[in-house]
């Protein structure tokens, strides 16, 4: 049994889906998690206010509860699946998170795993409060945030040191 | 007692799972050939049932079933919950049925369950079902429920209240006739829901082979769900499972057995095929339950050294519609006012009262947040009436380091005695008053003042309970392959369970934590548990998991011994193995040492030893391990918007020894943050009718990143005698004292304007109303 559908095509965490019936009114968040299996997006309100579905949709943070499963056709879709650096390492901000206690029941964390990312990209030396208002859209309902702003804060001193030390690299 | 890895800061078991969307949630379970639920809520917040028509629901393409309590009532033994803790003082028994039946008593309750192909599916049918509700007459106001006439909550009763109690010691009575200062005040305090990020959910399955019915649940209390469903469903403990997954977030309302969970259970039997019910954010707000009004008339004699002499008063508590845990949140409140202080009369009279609203159970506090708030809100009354500091009216009534152990007159809801097993209490305020620079504040609110800013500072202590017996189960096992095995009734919900057991018995067994492996709520591994609340997990599992991790490592040492052919005190064991000090090359695996006491047909095992390297503990503590600390609030308040921006929070805090100091800051720090929405922003409105208001988090506010300040966390390390760690509970404390810290830096800060506050939240429009009020009566009663 199935309402009407469409086909459509993308590319999750590198990837190529293609040609997946989807309903029209299955959410992304709904098609990722029970469609293609990557459950690490989590739902926490449906209704956009929560943040915890927050995935990279383009390179940009999406709730993914406020789009339906049609409209990323075509796109390429980060998730926290997607974050890693390898099977064995994990992506600095992951390694930040771990150190710093940025992660109680780890709900949450898919959200503010790819908000952050997508942050840190745009922002690569933030000061506290630049991190604080970037993670306002994600509710955490566990850590008082404390954990995860230090994180935050940390990981871009990983990433920055990474930055240097390939640029070195490079240099002959 | 900081050891290889106990009380050190070590990295958490559960990170490198969650942190690569490899957690497996409720809602992440997927069985073959699942159907999905979704439940008929009653919109009305009192109606009678004339009557259920699912023809138009079941005809839908995709709807497997609808059950109405009717359909239900065949195969349960019970249709009520009977969950309730036992007390003498309830006056009615309002059980909550699976389903309501012909009758509905708040807005959400579930009416019906229809199953379907997909959760959409069912989302349409629910749609369909045709209820025929009479909507009657309803009432949300606590206090009003409890007046002569009022309007029933639920048809077939007589009245409202559904429990009295008093708690008394002394002659409160001849003190306060005779005291020279007496200080009254009228509080109300509010609390929304507990809002887990994770909503509630079940999945249940039938497995035909083994008669087995297991059902996953994001609860707190596996085995309390499973003898719950037995009773309900007829079954037998071994005909009936519970498997918690990970929980995303718990903070009280997931300790509960719902409805939900035995219907999901019973339509999994009846189709033959498993059914899974996620709750969504709506839901939660209507069905999952909440913790929130108390409205208390209190007074406070003091002597003219401002020592108290008596406190009494009275309190309404607000249960809700139904009775889903008992009485435990208005004992808990009542006795937390005499509780830090030494309080030498007490009369405080408590009436419960149903409401048409969603039944009310523990949120992360559990009733000691409001008791705080009183008590602290009375001392400040007495410094204010006194021209007193405040932190000297506290220093001269805490209870002093050279009183513990110090029993109480007061006893548990349990029956059991109140005993503050240690702490140094004035010791703990002192050093969060000079962490704060509590000194230094005048020339801060001066200079703020100065700047045409409302600086104020505020600070609240709290004590309590932690560790509620009567024990938590815990079994080690090690096999052939040398892993180790550990299995708790306690539940995990973010409060990093697995890892606080894997320190603890790693401490014993090799120091390494990745040996280890920890099943948390699931019945079938243990038989017995109690499971996530009251904060008593660490005393309790944490002492279960020490003594049998101890027994362990001596089975193994002595097994070692006799295949090393080495005394067992020149042993010991690091990382898989065991060896002797000092001739690393002289070793064995823990593995091996398992192995040879799994038996060997045939074969004597070593000499002296028992069969298995497995050992279990419930280990017993009734007397509870009190808690404590100083919450230390610095603020200014924007008097033209109500806006209230918190500028240094300090908490001094000692919850015994610390088995992990980064997880205990953690908890110590989300207890916090709920503590400051609880102050200032989280608002769950029901309209007078019992109508809820705020069903979105658009609407009921949770704290962010953006209003959190950062917070100072310092420990004090006072260990307990009750249990063998030394250690205290620490999930619920932040939020003990948040509240009354909070509203007394806001007056603090609106000194100039005279405005007393004695509720929370306080909301912006609150701080601007209460200024334009104290303004109108200055303007009344004319220049000074």
């Amino acid at each position: 049994m199935m309402g009407e559908t469409r086909t459509i095509s993308l590319t999750v965490n590198g990837t190529l889906y293609e040609d997946e019936e989807v309903e029209v009114r299955f959410t992304l968040a709904d098609f990722l998690r029970h469609q293609l299996g990557l459950t690490g997006t989590h739902l926490g309100c449906e209704h956009g206010v929560c943040g915890a579905c927050t995935i990279l949709l383009d390179g940009l943070s999406a709730r993914s509860c406020l789009l339906l499963a049609v409209q990323a056709d075509g796109t390429e879709i980060t998730t926290i699946e997607g974050i890693a650096r390898s099977e064995d390492e994990l992506h600095p901000l992951q390694e930040a998170f771990r150190d710093n206690h940025g992660l109680q029941c780890g709900f949450c964390t898919p959200g503010m795993l790819t908000t952050l990312i997508e942050f840190l990209g745009d922002n690569p030396d933030p000061t506290e409060h630049e991190v604080r208002i970037a993670i306002s859209g994600n509710l955490c309902r566990c850590t008082g945030y404390q954990g995860i702003v230090a994180a935050a804060l940390d990981a871009a001193q990983r990433l920055q040191k990474e930055k240097a030390a390939g640029a070195s690299q490079s240099t002959p | 007692m900081s050891g290889r890895v106990f009380g050190q800061r070590v990295k958490r078991l559960e990170d490198p799972a969650l942190l690569r969307g490899r957690g497996r949630f409720i809602d992440d379970i997927k069985l073959p050939e699942m159907a999905h639920a979704a439940f008929v809520r009653s919109p009305h917040p009192h109606a009678a049932i004339k009557g259920v028509d699912v023809a138009a629901a079941l005809a839908l393409d995709g709807v497997h079933a609808v059950y109405a309590l009717a359909d239900l009532m065949p195969h349960l033994v019970t249709e009520r919950l009977v969950v309730g803790l036992p007390s003498r003082a309830y006056r009615l028994d309002v059980n909550r049925p699976a389903l309501a039946g012909d009758e509905t008593c708040h807005v959400g309750e579930a009416v019906a369950i229809v199953v379907a192909e997909n959760r959409y599916v069912a989302e349409d049918a629910v749609e369909l079902v045709a209820v025929d509700y009479d909507p009657l007459p309803a009432i949300s106001d606590c206090r009003a429920a409890l007046a002569p006439g009022a309007t029933l909550v639920h048809l077939d009763e007589t009245h409202n209240m559904v429990a009295e109690f008093d708690i008394s010691y002394g002659d409160a009575e001849e003190a306060f006739a005779t005291a020279p200062h007496v200080f009254k005040e009228s509080i109300w305090l509010h609390r929304g829901g507990s809002h887990s990020i994770e909503c509630r959910g079940a999945v249940a399955a039938h497995d035909p082979v083994e008669d087995l019915l297991t059902l996953w649940s994001s609860t707190q209390a596996a085995h309390t769900a499973m003898r719950t469903l037995c009773a309900m469903l007829g079954r037998d403990e071994n005909q009936v499972r519970i498997i918690t997954p990970d929980v995303g977030g718990g903070f009280g309302p997931k300790l509960v057995f719902y409805p939900e969970d035995v219907v999901v259970s019973l339509a999994a039997l009846l189709l033959g095929r498993p059914v899974k019910w996620i709750e969504d954010r709506r839901e939660h707000f209507t069905a999952s339950t909440q913790e929130r009004d108390q409205y208390w008339e209190a007074e406070i004699a003091v002597d003219g050294e401002a020592r108290i002499l008596a406190v009494r008063g009275s309190m309404v508590h607000d249960h809700g519609a139904y009775t889903a845990r008992g009485i435990n949140l208005a004992y808990n409140s009542a006795v937390t006012v005499p509780l830090a202080y030494e309080v030498p009369s007490y009369a405080m009279l408590v009436r419960l009262a149903v409401t048409n609203k969603v039944p009310v159970t523990p949120v992360r506090g559990a009733g000691h947040p409001q008791g705080t708030f009183v008590i602290e809100r009375l001392l400040d009354r007495v410094a204010q009436g006194l021209g007193l500091d405040p932190g000297e009216v506290r220093r001269r009534n805490l209870v002093a380091a050279d009183r513990m152990p110090c029993e109480k007159p007061i006893k548990t809801r349990g029956d059991m005695p109140v005993i503050l097993d240690s702490g140094d209490y004035p010791k703990c305020q002192a050093l969060a008053l000079e962490r704060a620079d509590y000194g230094g504040f005048p020339a801060r609110k001066a200079a703020a003042r100065a700047a045409g800013r409302y600086r104020g500072i505020g600070f609240a202590n709290y004590v309590k309970g932690t560790g509620r017996g009567p024990f938590e189960s815990v079994s080690i096992r090690i096999g052939p392959s040398g892993r180790i095995l550990v299995a708790s009734g306690a539940a995990a919900m973010g409060q990093s369970t697995h890892t606080m057991l894997a320190q603890i018995v790693a401490e014993q067994l090799g120091g390494d934590m990745e040996n280890i492996t920890v099943v948390t709520g699931d019945t079938r591994p243990v038989p017995m548990g109690i499971g996530g609340s009251a904060s008593r997990q660490a005393v309790t599992a944490g002492s279960s998991a020490h003594l049998a991790a101890i027994r362990i490592r001596d089975k193994a040492l002595k097994v070692a011994a006799h295949l090393l052919e080495a005394s067992e005190a020149d042993l010991e064991i690091e990382g898989d193995e065991v060896r002797v000090k000092g001739v690393p090359d002289m070793a064995v695996k823990l593995g091996e040492v398992a192995h040879a006491v799994a038996g060997t047909p045939g074969y004597a095992l070593p000499p002296g030893i028992e069969p298995g390297m497995e050992a279990e503990e419930n280990y017993v503590i009734d007397d509870m391990a009190f808690a404590n600390g100083t919450q230390v609030v610095e603020l200014e308040v924007d008097v033209e918007t109500g806006a209230v921006n918190i500028v240094n929070f300090v908490v001094v805090h000692d919850s015994g020894t610390l088995i992990n100091p980064m997880v205990v800051d953690g908890q110590v720090m989300g207890g916090v943050a709920h503590g400051i929405g609880n102050a200032l922003y989280e608002w769950m409105c029901f309209d007078e009718t019992g109508q809820p208001q705020t069903t979105t988090l658009a609407e009921c506010l949770l704290i962010t990143a953006a209003e959190m300040p950062p917070v100072e966390i310092v420990h004090m390390e006072t260990p307990t005698h009750l249990n063998p760690l030394g250690v205290k509970g620490v999930g619920e404390c932040g939020v003990v004292p948040a509240a009354p810290a909070i509203v007394a830096a806001i007056e603090d800060a609106l000194s100039p304007f005279g405005v007393r506050i004695s509720h929370a939240p306080v909301m912006p429009g609150d701080i601007v109303a209460m200024i334009r009020e104290a303004g109108v009566r200055e303007a009344a009663s004319g220049p000074s």
